[in-house]
């Protein structure tokens, strides 16, 4: 199969694209990768300090996680995974939201019950992530079905990365939207590695795409660093799942630039020469080619917004750093509607535990 | 007084998903031969006639996909009901089951929630081996946000289908398959719902407090008629629900009476009936007579030739009263 691939090394493009990105957009989404960069790093330098539990960057894949969400409405929910800080940014999710749930603190829209990056915005068609990988695939497919059962228009679009596409979760998502034509669009973010596993190793498949043939679904490859690319078949994928022609899945194919997460060690398994390899078709270098081939942005203007975008993050955790954690009540709330009597009695003893403690220790 | 109609658990089922389908258009029930077969135990039968392959649905071979995809439909929707076709094939499920539908209120922080029912048939007497008789509600009463019922007849299975389908919370609802079609009962041919978390005293007794649910119930009130004849009185109570349980009522019942057993199908070690008596025991410490006992299925796989051994039988439960009441 051939790989999608739009953008030029010189930066240009093909005049058959010229309409693919509108400027405005493409400036968008060029300061929303240096922004992503900025914020992750930040957190990681947060993380270091012992003021985040755990982080998981998504530096080089932003092509990815931005450029797949920038065809669909803002109603469309987006099933994430764990390294789709784009996604959320494009989405116009507030990275003071964001901030919050890494924190984990009393304005975290999940009451900090989850680790950092377990996000889920419901005001902004985000549903839940759990650390247990693939689930969230028949999830993105029951909820589209839903969608089109009851006309609303709408589609889903689920993110997950190549070790999952190992799991008997990738399996039942894709089976079964395959037999509900559910219009769901599959996003393979191949990054080449699941913590310290190489693709390779993941499967003797050389092309992930083609498994979407197995389950009667189109697939495509894609240079998943090419953001003209990635737009392309992501805006073919959505038009077909919008006029009711079924699910795709794309693989796109980048690198994970940063380890795998705050607790991992690249260097243990795989080679320096391969990362400075990677970052010379790194997706944000070739976007700003591309822009300043156009003659609509330079590298002066990258360092500025760079500098913009880390002020306005200091800002940020400023703030959030200053909220408290969650009330301990909370801990009891949201497992059921209504609290059960065995379960309420376990919150009235505990609650009664810590005051008499604090009267015990004045 | 509402119509009455002598009926099975089948057709007690099979009749509320009719009502249920009739009156709520977000309704869908997805699962292994549910469509056009009407389920492997007919449960389903009719229903994609009147409702069409988009609402009653024929899914692929594979449970976790049915229960991932009716946790799909729930956040877009739709009120869900996932078959698996015997308990002992949800556990390809189990991650979805417990890392999903039991925790996706709570870590969303409340913002999503799950209205779904994901049916099972369960526990043996069907000639069925290890694979179609186990009991595995030790299980899921192991894992938060869910809610875990278990009717014993057509009446209670009626009511506690439809209780289950109105839910906002999702239900493990356990059909004890051995009562299916064996046991006949006046149910009403309306809609209506028994309320979910609480237990029902099949029987009063002021002797001894026997507990119990699904199939077993058929044996227990067998030994606690037994019982009255031979001068014990026995108060009878059928859980119903099993996550949350009604602790309350069991603890008010072993208050009067000071003696308790719990009978259940499972296996022993670490089954349902250890929970009550720990709870009972730390509420009703003082009033107790007697040791509690567990009355249970042996911590053995179900066997086939002699499965007829297995689950207590009411000579059992019978012998484990007199001993009780003896004590």
């Amino acid at each position: 199969m051939n790989r999608c691939s739009i953008l030029n090394e010189d930066g240009s493009i093909e005049e058959e694209y010229s309409e693919l990105l509108p400027d405005e957009d493409l400036i968008k989404i060029l300061k929303l990768i240096i922004y992503n960069r900025v914020f992750d790093n930040r957190m990681l330098l947060l993380q270091r300090q012992g003021r985040l539990g755990f982080y998981l960057t998504s530096t080089g894949e932003e092509a990815v996680t931005i450029g797949s969400a920038y065809p669909l409405s803002d109603e469309d929910p987006i099933f994430i995974s764990y390294r789709e800080l784009g996604a959320l940014l494009w989405r116009g999710v507030p990275p003071a939201m964001i901030l919050n749930q890494l924190i984990g603190n009393e304005h975290d829209a999940i009451k900090g019950r989850q680790m950092p990056v377990h996000y889920s915005f419901k005001d902004y068609a985000i549903p839940s992530v759990s650390s247990p990988v693939g689930t969230q695939l028949s999830h993105a497919c029951g909820a589209a079905y839903a969608y089109q059962l009851q006309n609303k228009g709408l589609i889903t679009m689920a993110f997950f990365g190549e070790g999952t596409a190992s799991t008997g979760e990738f399996h039942s998502g894709l089976n079964f939207s395959g037999t509900l034509n559910a219009p769901v669009v599959f996003i393979l973010r191949n990054n080449g590695y699941s913590i310290s596993t190489p693709e390779s190793k993941q499967s003797n498949c050389k092309d992930l795409s083609q498994r979407a043939q197995a389950y009667g679904i189109d697939g495509t490859q894609v240079d998943g660093n090419d953001l003209f690319a990635v737009i392309h078949s992501v805006n073919q994928a959505v038009d077909k799942a919008r006029n009711g022609d079924g699910p795709s899945l794309i693989e796109m194919q980048t690198y994970r630039q940063g380890a795998h997460s705050s607790s991992d060690e690249p260097s243990k398994y795989r080679a320096n020469t391969e990362e400075e390899a990677w970052k010379k078709v790194d997706c944000l270098v070739r976007l700003k080619r591309h822009a300043i081939w156009k003659g609509i942005w330079n590298e002066d203007e990258s360092k500025a917004y760079e500098k913009e975008a880390d002020d306005s993050i200091t800002h940020l955790i400023h703030n959030s750093s200053a909220y408290l954690p969650p009330a301990v009540a909370t801990i009891f709330d949201d497992v059921y509607e209504v609290i059960p009597n065995a379960l309420l009695q376990q919150k009235e003893e505990y609650l009664l535990y810590l005051k008499n403690k604090e009267v015990r220790n004045g | 007084m509402a119509e009455l109609e002598e009926m099975n658990m089948i057709q007690a089922l099979n009749q509320a998903f009719h009502l249920y389908f009739e009156k709520n258009d977000q309704a869908i029930i997805l699962g292994e031969d549910v469509g056009t077969f009407g389920g492997v135990f007919r449960v389903s039968q009719g229903l994609q006639e009147k409702y069409g392959e988009s609402r009653v649905i024929d899914t692929p071979l594979n449970e976790g996909g049915i229960v991932g995809t009716a946790v799909g439909m729930a956040l877009g929707g739709l009120r869900p009901v996932a078959e698996m076709q015997f308990s002992d094939f949800s556990f390809p499920a189990f991650d979805q089951i417990i890392n999903e539908v039991g925790k996706y209120r709570y870590r969303s922080g409340g913002q999503y929630h799950l209205p779904m029912v994901i049916r099972m048939p369960f526990g043996g007497g069907i000639r069925g081996g290890h694979y179609h008789s186990q009991s595995p509600e030790a299980f899921y009463c192991h894992c938060p946000g869910l809610r875990i019922v278990v009717p014993s007849g057509p009446y209670e299975a009626k009511g506690l289908l439809l209780a289950a389908l109105e839910s906002e919370d999702p239900v493990i609802f356990l059909e004890p398959k051995r009562v299916y079609r064996s046991v006949k009962a006046s149910v009403p041919i309306d809609y209506y719902t028994l309320p979910l978390q609480t237990s029902q005293i099949v029987q009063q007794g002021t002797d001894i407090t026997l507990v119990s649910y699904g199939a077993m119930l058929q044996e227990a009130k067998q030994a606690a008629r037994l019982a009255e004849q031979n001068g014990i009185s026995v108060e009878l109570i059928d859980l119903m629900s099993l996550l949350p349980c009604d602790y309350e009522s069991i603890e008010h019942s072993v208050k009067k009476t000071g003696k308790l057993i719990v009978v259940h199908e499972a296996p022993r070690t670490c089954g349902f009936a250890a929970e009550i008596i720990a709870e009972i025991q730390e509420r009703a410490f003082d009033y107790l007579e007697a040791p509690p006992v567990r009355l249970t299925g042996f911590d053995t796989p179900y066997p086939y030739t002699l499965e007829d051994h297995y689950p207590p039988s009411t000579d059992r439960i019978m012998m484990t009263i007199e001993k009780t009441f003896s004590y």
